[in-house]
């Protein structure tokens, strides 16, 4: 018993007991809440959270942290919305220029990182000023996307047992799918960890450390460029204020889902839970209609404070210098 | 390295102000509206200093302001708003050094909860509506003026040099930088590290409260939704500008006052020049790779490895001036 509960594994056991806790309770609280279609809903409406915290899994799981995704997914929608609007390019090479951005962004921010020895705070921080200023030098306004293929794609509904699911959806899962294969089937996953768990016996290990922080960022920034996408099948406009503060969701999402801050341990699949807390807390609030939408955010900082708590309390010391 | 800094910002400094001359607003005008970000990077300072961050100043900022603007409106005089508010900005203060110093959460995740909820309860206290103010006496601390100065600068100057008198006249500062440099060494050197750094999160969370007031003051209503609004980010920048490194150890009162000075200079130029508002995002995140790289310990040997393998290359031109 003692055992169990000092595994580490312990705080995402309990982050999924707890999400089939407020389930359970949504159900028998308001009629219609354990609807197949409800749950699939979930998915869907979080689609783009849940791609933005697979990068971040793998980010923080390095010992880092990515500030700069939520700006990032903006910058995307909005780039990807004028070139389909203004400049008339065609859906696939919009898509291939987006996605490359991303990655290519997120490996700049990896470069600074890694080689001027700069906080990843900070730089993601400033990466996060630049790529929102960046979408308001491409427009101040919200672009509307009327692209036919854009438009194709928000309204398909692929059916499944129970309902339907959007692509965005499934390809938020086969993103969590790579994701974890990358972070515990490849050898880039092991550096990760390794590097996440002490940076400095990963480097006498002989373990790639340069290249796994760019690519660890890259991959984060092309996650970021793909949620933008998903984001702008989902709200079919480009715009430098969409997804606001959707960073420390993703992050939130991350912890909540079992990964520790300070890397090197936590499990990717973890962000499905994390985002799935978040996304039946908003639920059940829509639910229940009589709450404010800044219960949301209450009772969303409660349920990190007890998460952290429980982390902390629960768990095994961090580091003996903690 | 102080050197580095003051050239760093010292240049900056004079060069906007001469460029001053050609703008509308006077100078006293930048410094009237920097008086919040000096206020919140002074408290920020001392967080960093511990090797800490607080993200959860621009949530203090909206709890303050919608305090102060409720029980002003509620008919109570300014002292007990003014006292009330300050003294919910010193709780939320409390439970930041709780979270830290005590439960020894990560301090961004420990403030990211106050970040997220914070808000939260400040759009609860005004029920989601923007209060506004009709009291005249309390429009005195963000717009009224004393000997010819706004008295929001003459507040600024008040706390800092008090701040400054106490770290130098008082172990206080040595104290508070031993902590950032090496906490494990300073606790085991006999210090009282969980006090000191529980003190750093209450006068951080104090000046943000000020901040807020001061903020509210001036625009002569509380909008819980958007006082305050990435302040924290601003005031980290100012931190860091003013050469202060995140990894804790090392701090420059004047250094951060200086650095929200260039902040606000620069979103004040940006502004008069008649520029997009939203691009001097895109300038800040510039001057922070810009001042980060410079800062960076590894740019010495980067460059002088880079002058060896230009130089055995580079021949003097015959007959050319040496």
């Amino acid at each position: 018993m003692n055992r169990w509960l000092h595994h580490p594994a312990f705080s995402a056991q309990v982050t999924v007991a707890l999400l089939l806790l407020l389930l359970i309770a949504g159900g028998i609280r308001y009629p219609g809440f354990a609807a197949p279609q409800v749950m699939l809903n979930l998915l869907i409406d979080n689609a783009y959270l849940l791609v933005l915290a697979v990068g971040m899994s793998l980010v923080i799981l390095s010992g880092g942290i990515d500030l700069s995704v939520g700006a990032v997914l903006a910058l995307s929608t909005t780039v990807a919305a004028w070139l389909l609007q203004q400049a008339q390019w065609s859906a696939p090479a919009v898509m291939v220029v987006v996605l490359a951005g991303g990655a290519l962004f997120g490996m700049l921010q990896g470069a600074l990182i890694h080689f001027f020895r700069l906080q990843p705070f900070i730089v993601t921080l400033a990466g996060m000023f630049l790529a929102r200023g960046l979408c308001y030098v491409i427009s101040v306004d919200s672009i509307t996307i009327s692209e036919a293929s854009f438009v194709e794609i928000s309204q398909t509904q692929w059916s499944v047992p129970g309902g339907f699911v959007s692509p965005s959806a499934v390809i938020a899962v086969v993103v969590l799918g790579v994701g974890i294969w990358l972070a515990h089937r490849s050898p880039f996953g092991r550096a990760v960890y390794a590097l996440g768990g002490n940076e400095q016996s990963a480097l006498m290990m002989g373990l790639p450390v340069g290249r796994t922080k760019l690519l660890v960022y890259g991959f984060s920034g092309f996650c970021a460029a793909l949620a933008g996408l998903l984001f702008g099948f989902y709200m079919l406009s480009g715009y430098g204020l969409h997804a606001q503060g959707a960073e420390l969701d993703a992050i939130a999402a991350v912890v909540i889902g079992g990964t520790m801050l300070s890397g090197g341990y936590g499990y990717v699949a973890g962000a499905l839970s994390g985002v799935l807390v978040l996304g039946v807390i908003q639920t059940l609030i829509a639910f229940d209609g009589t709450l404010s939408s800044w219960w949301t955010k209450i009772v969303i900082g409660a349920l990190l404070f007890l998460f952290c708590v429980v982390q902390r309390l629960l768990s095994r010391p961090v580091s003996p210098t903690a | 390295m102080l050197l580095i800094v003051d050239a760093i910002c010292l240049p900056g400094f004079w060069h906007l102000e001469i460029k001053d001359g050609h703008l509308y607003g006077p100078l006293i005008d930048i410094l009237n509206r920097a008086a919040p970000l000096m206020l919140a990077s002074l408290g920020m300072s001392l967080v960093i200093a511990t090797r800490g961050i607080d993200v959860s100043v621009g949530a203090v900022v909206a709890i303050a302001a919608t305090v102060a603007a409720m029980l002003v409106n509620a008919g109570q005089p300014m002292t007990v708003a003014y006292a009330a508010a300050l003294g919910a900005a010193l709780l939320c203060g409390a439970w930041n050094g709780v979270l830290v110093a005590g439960l020894k959460l990560q301090p961004i995740i420990a403030t990211l909860i106050l970040m997220v909820a914070g808000r939260g309860l400040a759009q609860l206290l005004a029920d989601g509506q923007i209060l506004t103010v009709y009291q005249p006496s309390f429009f005195v601390l963000g717009g009224g003026y004393w000997l010819g100065l706004p008295i929001s600068l003459w507040v600024v100057a008040a706390v800092a040099v008090t701040t400054t008198t106490l770290l130098r006249k008082t172990a206080l500062g040595l104290f508070v930088q031993a902590v950032g440099l090496n906490p494990v060494a300073s606790r085991l050197a006999g210090l009282r590290t969980g006090t000191l750094i529980f003190g750093t999160y209450v006068f951080a969370a104090t000046c943000a409260g000020l901040a807020g007031l001061m903020i509210a003051s001036n625009i002569k209503s509380a909008d819980a939704n958007n006082a305050g609004l990435l302040l924290e980010l601003d005031a980290i920048l100012a931190v860091t500008l003013g050469g202060a490194s995140l990894a804790g150890g090392k701090y420059h009162l004047a250094g951060s006052l200086v650095g929200a000075l260039i902040i606000q200079t620069l979103t004040t130029t940006i502004y008069s020049l008649g520029v997009p508002p939203e691009i001097n995002m895109v300038v800040k995140a510039m001057v922070v790779f810009l001042l980060c790289i410079l800062q960076s310990s590894e740019l010495q040997p980067m460059a002088r490895r880079a002058l060896q393998a230009i130089r055995p290359t580079k021949r003097p031109p015959p007959g050319g001036p040496r």
